[in-house]
């Protein structure tokens, strides 16, 4: 117990280290926190259909292999037929040139841009991150991805938006250069939901969270069984002092 | 066999037949067996010598796993710790007990010296032991340090350059060891490299310094709780089986917590900065150590002169060294110091408090805060500790660890029972 205090005093000084960016997001009560939280298949499926339709024109998420895709519940053929809608360079070939090819599942995902240069001269200078560690790489991480999302909005009288910058309720600092990704209906999805803003926003951030974690049901049911045998082992290790000790405390009386 | 030649103890034939050539057997009989006398009364801060023992040993396991995987080039190390994360065979689990282990590597030393400062477990004759804990401290904290260059994310490669920078203050010869020390100009694959290397030598050099510390314990044996020295047997306990089951209880629990971190808070000790691979054209709007080193970093930024603010930083690990000096008082024991003992509670919120200035913005009320707790850093170990010995009147000491209550009859009581009276 005492231990288990003296811990928690330890790590105090850090909770505001690990909080969240300095504009204060929307908290979304997502499936996958907690112990016990999973990932919602067809939250990930909805949300790699806004990925593809909506992020992939600008960002790439290179640690992503579409064999990968199982995760979201898809099955071998299905994901063959996805990644060969997409076009893949490959070589050199015997000749020395290079040549392009339809997707295979062993391959990651396509990236919109040749290299990083190609990435900024499109976008005015601003590079758009790779999103594989998103959610990793920020503090606050899916809220703070949810809450850039639904954040755009009419800027404030008091703000002057400089050309090339975007209003955003939510981002530090409020002017973002990526444009507003998310309208209403932007995408049509496959299974018929409503593609509001939030209904994407939290679908791709879902997305993305995978992407980022995609270990994260093996870790959590993994920790499970890990501190459940710890607890015995220490029951059990507790009891066994006990005994072993009993001898000591009688030579005291 | 011939009776001239001295016979091992050991009863099983093979074991007594090596043994009567090789110690080995005696040897760790002597360290954590039935051999080593141990007295009966540690209570369960004494379980974090064996802790950081075992942490070690996960951290060099993990650590070799991980370089089995790992790329040291500034192209491929972020990529081929992902890798590790997403591909690897357990790869993610691998990584996160070696991130996380490398925080709780630490939580369990800071007990553990906690525990000596507050027993006087460092006063005589036990000097050298605790300076070579000291050594073992300086040397993780500069493994921690080279460990977290190697993902080469952003707080990695700042993190590097802020530090290796303390050395250009140096006068007249600091800017060519930056140099010497990064293999270039700036961090770079050289610094990547190197850095890499040593990371791997270091914990070896720990492993071998806490052998000295080990031995240098078995010199006098362990401090108890009472500080007072051991003077008849029956005070003593063999460590196996006692202090076996004792720690291995204490190791479970332990492994509990971590595997809280592990399984679901991996990375709640670190940064998300350094999951955004290391860029030397942006600078982070924040460039904070992790919280192991930030005490220091709060003492380095709260002097306003660069030189200064790093031989303060320094000082304030090196003033550990002569501490068994600097405190002129016979009692071992806060427990008999009622004055000492205030101070004791002061320190530790006062370290605390460094830790926590030392990952906020030096601005405003902080900047006052961060001197503050830094003066007081210094005042206590070099003002307090030695004023103390004249100033305090220590309790009456027991007699023995049997015998608790001061009258030489038996009293029946445990010492944490007798300890609860008083």
């Amino acid at each position: 117990m005492k231990r288990l205090l003296l811990l928690s005093v330890f790590l105090l000084p850090f909770t505001t280290f690990a909080a969240g960016p300095e504009v204060k997001g929307v908290s979304k009560d997502w499936g996958f926190l907690g112990p016990f939280g999973k990932y919602d298949k067809s939250s990930l499926q909805r949300g790699l259909q806004v990925y593809t339709e909506v992020c992939s024109s600008c960002h790439s998420l290179k640690y992503i292999a579409y064999r990968n895709l199982s995760d979201l519940g898809y099955n071998k053929n299905e994901i063959k037929a996805f990644a060969s809608s997409f076009t893949v360079v490959d070589g050199p070939d015997d000749d020395g040139e290079m040549f392009e090819r339809p997707g295979r599942p062993a391959d990651f995902f396509v990236a919109p841009y040749a290299n990083d240069n190609a990435a900024r001269a499109a976008n005015g200078g601003a590079y758009p991150p790779d999103l594989s560690l998103i959610t990793k790489a920020r503090g606050g991480g899916a809220n703070y991805l949810y809450s850039l999302l639904i954040g755009y909005k009419e800027p404030p009288e008091s703000i002057e938006v400089r050309e090339g910058l975007h209003y955003n309720k939510y981002y530090s600092g409020n002017l973002i250069a990526m444009p507003q990704p998310l309208y209403e209906d932007g995408v049509e999805y496959a299974d018929g939901t409503n593609a509001s803003i939030e209904q994407m926003a939290a679908d791709v951030t879902e997305f993305l969270t995978w992407a980022a974690e995609p270990e994260m049901e093996a870790r959590k049911r993994t920790g499970i069984a890990a501190i459940s045998f710890l607890l015995i082992m220490a029951v059990l290790s507790y009891i066994a002092k006990l005994q072993i000790w009993s001898d000591v405390k009688k030579k005291k009386a | 066999m011939k009776s001239s030649i001295p016979n091992s103890q050991f009863k099983n034939p093979v074991i007594n037949w090596i043994d009567t050539r090789l110690p080995i057997f005696t040897a760790m009989n002597e360290a954590v067996g039935t051999d080593h006398p141990t007295p009966k009364n540690l209570n369960y801060w004494w379980n974090f010598g064996s802790l950081a023992g075992v942490t070690l040993v996960i951290m060099i396991i993990t650590g070799i796993a991980l370089a089995m995987n790992y790329t040291a080039h500034v192209d491929h190390a972020f990529d081929s710790v992902e890798r590790i994360m997403r591909d690897v065979n357990g790869g993610w689990l691998i990584r996160y007990i070696h991130m996380n282990g490398a925080s709780f590597f630490f939580i369990v030393v800071y007990i553990h010296m906690a525990r000596s400062l507050y027993y006087g477990s460092y006063k005589a004759p036990r000097e050298l032991l605790w300076i070579l804990g000291v050594v073992i401290y300086l040397l993780m904290m500069a493994t921690a340090f080279l460990g977290y260059t190697l993902p080469w994310g952003q707080m990695s490669f700042w993190g590097a350059t802020v530090i290796t920078n303390f050395f250009s203050v140096i006068p007249f010869v600091g800017e060519p060891i930056v140099n010497w020390l990064l293999g270039g100009y700036t961090v770079d694959n050289p610094t990547l490299n190197r850095f890499y290397a040593l990371h791997y030598l270091l914990p070896f050099v720990i492993a071998g310094v806490i052998l000295l510390h080990i031995v240098a314990l078995h010199r006098f044996g362990s401090n108890n709780p009472l500080g007072i020295d051991i003077k008849s047997d029956k005070d003593m306990i063999p460590f196996h089986p006692y202090y076996t089951i004792k720690d291995f209880f204490g190791l479970s629990v332990f492994l509990a917590i971590f595997c809280v971190f592990v399984f679901f808070l991996p990375n709640f000790l670190g940064h998300p900065d350094n999951y955004v691979p290391a860029d030397p054209l942006s600078t982070p709007a924040h460039i904070v150590p992790e919280w192991y080193l930030s005490p220091f970093y709060a003492i380095l930024r709260a002097v306003p002169d660069k030189l200064l603010g790093v031989l303060a930083m320094f000082g304030a690990i090196g003033i550990l060294f002569i501490l068994p000096w600097l405190d002129r008082s016979p009692v071992r024991s806060a427990h008999y110091r009622p004055m000492y003992r205030v101070f004791y509670v002061i320190f530790i919120v006062n370290m605390l408090a460094l830790g926590y200035l030392g990952v906020q913005n030096p601005e405003g009320i902080y900047i006052i805060l961060g001197r503050t707790c830094t003066a007081w850093y210094f005042i206590h170990f070099l003002v307090i500790m030695p004023l103390l010995n004249i100033i305090e009147t220590p309790k009456a000491l027991p007699k023995s660890v049997s015998d608790p209550i001061f009258s030489s009859g038996s009293s029946g009581l445990s010492p944490a029972a007798s300890r609860k009276l008083k």
